[in-house]
């Protein structure tokens, strides 16, 4: 299959990715033969095949629903391009 | 100093032969002549390096050293290190000095090894020739026309040019396997759940796995010894013992059946490759093992497999990345999906904008 460059720009948009206009082709194309490599999958016969979440047969475990964690709000922060009273700071959502 | 490997650096060490602030003072001096010419690193901690090895000096004269006290290693860039730029080998986290230690980084830590820095690798580990990286290629010590494999190609070149007795990698689709056979070195990906993937950045989660790049398999088991085991804040660790691997290096091999996959040897293995493998398996035969050939006849969909997965749990955990929290930030932007949109166009390179966009086709593929 070919993507078209609507669908390539579409899909950049879902990825929240910028890319430019010159290179919407290239990476079409690079998207279109993975889709046409990885296509073989829908001929492999999956009728007995359970689905694995864990190649060890482990259960997913729980814990309980304590406080873990302490707070370390301004070391993290530190690593923030734009914080303003301890809150992280975005372009205005709501007018 | 530098050819010793770690066990024999282990025992130098605790005979007095030297400290690990001479060591680490050779390794280091090592590494500033040779390493820019490799590229193998993104940082290196010298400072911090000398202050652990002063510290695990004083340790071992308090009679508090085990095997690991003093020995000088490096981690992959995709490891947080307290305090230490954790890069990624990415523009995106040019800036992003971690606040926290990755449970692998801490073991490793409190066993007393002194760390010189932080090594060069695919961005996002991504790529199987070291060649995308933000920070530029990794050439191969022993031939510098040529790569030393990827993703963990910083950690194998500077484990081969004998900058570093050992290191730490990360393998998701063989990137610890390949630089470990491009550099002539020991590369082990440990069974998924061995080693906790608590603070090493996510690529394909469910494939993610922490090991080792050492020169033999004693330096492997040594490491590997402490860096595995069941970590809680790792949802996947396994709940396993983990054994004294250094104890059996020397067992016999009877009894033990090893099954040969018929499929790997088709037409598309190179001759010299085919031929150190068979030799692998006579010296296998030799210690004792059985070796029995086996078929994988679903062989051939493992990697389109590979290219379903990887790219969809990609392009999720690479959803982070937005410029809020930590890392680049876009300095012009119009709105907030504007400033996501450009701050992840000009953070990431190509390699990684690929997968995201086959992991996000994967995901939105009928919606």
């Amino acid at each position: 299959m070919s993507l078209s460059r609507n669908e390539m720009n579409n899909i950049a948009h879902l990825a929240r990715l910028e890319i430019a206009e010159e290179e919407v082709t290239a990476f079409a194309d690079n998207l279109s033969r993975i889709i046409d490599f990885v296509e073989q999958l829908s001929q492999a016969n999956t009728d007995d095949v359970l689905p694995m979440a864990h190649p060890l047969d482990m259960v997913q475990r729980l814990r309980a629903d304590e406080v873990t964690e302490t707070d370390h709000h301004q070391k993290f922060q530190q690593n923030a391009s734009s914080v303003e009273e301890d809150l992280y700071l975005v372009p205005k959502v709501l007018e | 100093m530098h050819d010793k490997t770690i066990s024999q650096l282990s025992s130098s060490l605790q005979s007095g032969d030297f400290s690990s602030v001479e060591l680490t003072t050779h390794l280091l001096d090592r590494v500033e002549r040779l390493g820019p010419h490799l590229n193998a690193f993104v940082t290196v901690t010298s400072e911090l390096a000398l202050e652990q090895a002063r510290a695990a000096d004083q340790r071992r004269a308090a009679g508090d050293a085990g095997p690991l006290n003093g020995i000088p290693i490096v981690h992959k860039d995709l490891f947080c290190t307290d305090g230490v730029l954790t890069t990624c080998g990415s523009r995106i986290l040019d800036n992003f000095v971690s606040p926290y230690d990755a449970t692998v980084v801490g073991k490793l830590k409190e066993a007393g090894t002194v760390m010189l820095g932080k090594t060069n690798m695919d961005e996002f580990a991504m790529g199987s020739s070291n060649e995308n990286s933000s920070f530029g290629p990794v050439k191969n010590p022993w031939d510098d026309t040529r790569v030393p494999g990827g993703s963990s190609g910083g950690s194998a070149a500077a484990v081969a040019a004998r900058l570093l007795p050992g290191a730490t990698g990360t393998d998701t689709g063989g990137s610890i396997r390949q630089p470990a056979a491009l550099t002539g070195i020991t590369g082990l990906k440990p069974t998924y759940g061995r080693v906790s993937r608590y603070g090493m950045v996510a690529f394909a989660s469910s494939l993610d796995q922490a090991g080792t790049l050492t020169r033999c398999a004693e330096d492997a088991a040594m490491m590997l010894g402490t860096m595995a085991g069941f970590d809680p804040r790792d949802s996947t660790s396994a709940e396993k013992d983990v054994p004294d691997y250094r104890a059996t290096l020397d067992d016999s091999l009877d009894g033990l059946r090893i099954g040969v996959p018929a499929e790997f040897f088709d037409d598309g293995l190179m001759p010299a490759n085919k031929t150190a493998v068979e030799e692998a398996i006579r010296e296998l035969e030799k210690l004792g093992a059985k070796i029995s050939e086996i078929h994988l006849p679903n062989l051939g969909l493992s990697v389109p497999t590979y290219y379903v997965v990887a790219p969809a749990e990609c392009s999720s955990n690479l959803s982070r990345f937005d410029g809020v929290r930590f890392g680049h930030r876009a300095e012009e932007y119009d709105d907030l999906t504007d400033m996501y949109k450009k701050t992840r166009g000009q953070g990431f390179g190509a390699e990684v904008k690929r997968r995201i966009m086959t992991g996000t086709y994967v995901l939105s593929a009928g919606y």
